[in-house]
């Protein structure tokens, strides 16, 4: 069967899978919609997190930009996992103890201010939606990449997917559908990367040949090879650095901080049963992240070295298939500037004549092992896979926070419970169509959306969740006073050398030398030190506040008249 | 009563502190501020430093919490605070 054929047969059936997963586990009541009736196993939410985790970016990017980056791709890995200690230690068992369901909640009654909730909905609402069109768009280029739709086809198919599941399922229905959609993604990340492994190094676990020695040249380790190759053409070695420490620091605080922070991530605590399960369900929830986040560097230099080796300096037309397959979409382009027929691939710009799409990486694995057909429509599937789960737990976050914390907290508090639920979908419907928008029309920052994302979260939510539970004398002032400024900081940081000024967006002008991707680490700190000084200033917290804070602490309060048989 | 919450919260909080601190060793530290210089040493195809910061520092991340949960489990045991059974509600 034709790789197209395999496409739409794999895609088709997981399709099929999530949607009956969805019908099969529809929300009936607000709290099956909000937290799934929090009686989630905590094995079922670490595979749910992890694929609301992973998205388009961890899926297809992540490895690419590794590639071509070598060392400076750590922030990434490290960024992007370390984080998961942070929520399991500091977060995650407090706020199911909290027992609510959503950040705002937790937010809005720590801080017994509307504007505190009201200050969070705006942070959750624009996290999210920054987040969210970054996925749709990912779904529509796999789409258009794999089943040769357009773009706007493929989001908009991509759109009647999550709707169906988000509306429908509510976050019921978006757990289990993730469940099936972590082990599409990690079997479709994982089956290229061991044939790779096997064929380059001769070892089946990725993790361990990424540091053995070459099957062709015995004796000789495969990142020494990639030091030498990269070297021999004038990059700089592979394994080391080229980032500035302080830069590589902040980065990798922003981002770790910013995962503990994200409201699609938090939220999938509430879903649990105990505080007990909360911990573990977060140790679940890295165990199934860094099965691929540790494949990643693997293939990561895997698809380096095989590039080096079978691309560079070789003659144009005795190069393997994929290169020509790739080259097809653009993706990969040769442009022979000295006409010697030989492909010359090297950091000058002047004289390097090969120009590669950093994302090919992941997707053109499949072909460059040489694998068969059926593996292509399961990369493809994975990708969709991943990216359909994080915008559904996104959209969820949206709907949520609009029609529970804006609807029934804020304004309409005597809503019913069976209007709240209409009204709920009513946001989810919409966030959809919004977030299809924004994926057919991506506003230019798109690319750049992630460090937003991931620096307002970073700066705004974390010290407020945090001070919440480990100071018992933070009180609204000091939460708010700290959020706004954490947020202004670093969206002000931001925008100024992203949009304002791009032109000076270089470490010459950055603050420190804090690139606008670490500046949520600033930001955080500064919301810190303002939260603690205003809070010093003014009065403490209520009595039944600081009674509250005593008693999300401890899982359960024991009862010294009748103690437990 | 009270107490024993505060005993309770201030194991916690040194667990915390203990788990947290290798958390930020292996990987500001080995990963990033000692990079280069753990790079001298090497395992086998790998240097250490580049090691931690691509592979060692996320295992280390997964067996913290994992270490986390097995402690608290006992503590809550310990205070009495641990959440009861379904059945034996």
């Amino acid at each position: 069967m034709s790789i197209q054929a395999w496409t739409f047969l794999i895609v088709g059936l997981t399709f099929l899978l999530y949607i009956g997963i969805a019908v099969w586990a529809r929300a009936a009541s607000t709290k099956e919609f909000y937290v799934a009736g929090g009686r989630v196993s905590p094995l079922a939410n670490g595979m749910a997190t992890a694929a609301d985790w992973m998205s388009a970016a961890s899926f297809i990017s992540m490895a690419g930009i590794i590639s071509f980056v070598g060392r400076d791709g750590s922030v990434y890995l490290m960024g992007w996992t370390g984080g998961y200690v942070l929520l399991a230690l500091l977060l995650a068992p407090y706020l199911r103890k909290f027992g609510k369901f959503t950040v705002p909640d937790f937010v809005g009654d720590r801080y017994y201010s509307q504007t505190a909730r009201l200050v969070a909905v705006v942070c959750a609402v624009f996290i999210s939606f920054t987040y969210v069109a970054g996925q749709m768009r990912g779904v529509g280029i796999v789409f258009s990449r794999f089943l040769s739709v357009e773009i706007e086809t493929g989001v908009f198919i991509g759109m009647i997917i999550v709707f169906f599941y988000a509306v429908m399922g509510g976050m019921k229905g978006i757990t289990y559908t993730q469940v099936a959609q972590y082990c599409v993604l990690i079997f479709a990340y994982l089956v290229p990367a061991i044939f790779i492994s096997m064929l380059m190094t001769g070892n089946v676990i990725p993790q361990v040949g990424f540091g053995g020695t070459l099957a062709e040249q015995p004796g000789t380790y495969l990142l020494d090879r990639l030091d030498g190759l990269s070297t021999e053409l004038g990059f700089d070695p592979y394994t080391s650095g080229t980032k500035s420490t302080i830069d590589v620091f902040f980065i990798t605080a922003a981002l770790m901080v910013g995962t503990a922070g994200l409201p699609h991530v938090i939220v999938r605590f509430f879903t649990v049963k105990r505080v007990r399960d909360a911990r573990v369900s977060a140790g679940y929830a890295l165990l199934f992240i860094a099965i691929l986040y540790t494949t990643a560097p693997a293939v990561a230099a895997f698809a380096r070295a095989n590039l080096l080796e079978t691309v560079s300096n070789q003659p144009y037309s005795e190069l393997p298939e994929w290169f020509s397959t790739w080259e097809d979409t653009g993706l990969i382009h040769f442009d022979d500037k000295n006409a010697d027929e030989i492909v010359f691939y090297s950091p000058d710009e002047e004289t390097n004549e090969l120009t590669i799409d950093r994302d090919i990486m992941v997707l053109a694995n499949p072909e460059i092992a040489q694998l068969p057909n059926w593996v292509v429509g399961l990369v493809a599937a994975g990708g969709l896979a991943a990216a359909l789960s994080t915008a559904a737990g996104l959209l969820l976050v949206i709907s949520t926070s609009v029609a529970r914390d804006l609807i029934r907290r804020t304004f309409v508090p005597d809503i019913t419970h069976q209007r709240e639920l209409i009204f709920a979908r009513v946001a989810a419907g919409g966030a959809v169509i919004v977030a299809g928008y924004f994926g057919v029309n991506p506003p230019g920052f798109v690319a750049q959306t992630v460090a937003f994302a991931f620096g307002l979260a970073a700066a705004s939510f974390f010290p407020a969740i945090l001070l919440g539970i480990f100071s018992k004398t933070m009180n609204k002032q000091g939460a708010i006073a700290g959020m706004i400024t954490g947020i202004l900081f670093t969206a002000a940081y931001i925008v100024w050398f992203t949009y304002i000024n791009p032109e000076l967006n270089n470490a010459e002008h950055w603050w420190f030398g804090i690139s606008p991707e670490g500046i949520g680490t600033l930001g955080m700190a500064l919301n810190l030190i303002v939260a603690l000084t205003v809070s010093r200033f003014s009065d403490n917290p209520p009595q039944d506040i600081q009674e509250m804070i005593e008693e999300i602490r401890i899982p359960r309060k024991s009862d010294p008249g009748n103690p437990p048989s | 009563m009270n107490n024993k919450a505060q005993q309770y919260w201030r194991q916690n909080l040194i667990y915390l502190a203990s788990l947290l601190a290798v958390w930020f060793i292996v990987s500001y530290g080995a990963g990033i501020l000692f990079v280069d210089w753990l790079d001298q040493f090497r395992m086998g195809g790998f240097k250490l430093g580049f090691w931690f910061a691509q592979q060692g520092s996320i295992y280390v991340f997964v067996i913290l919490i994992f270490i986390y949960v097995w402690l608290m489990n006992r503590l809550d045991k310990k205070y009495d605070f641990d959440e009861l059974e379904e059945s034996e509600k």
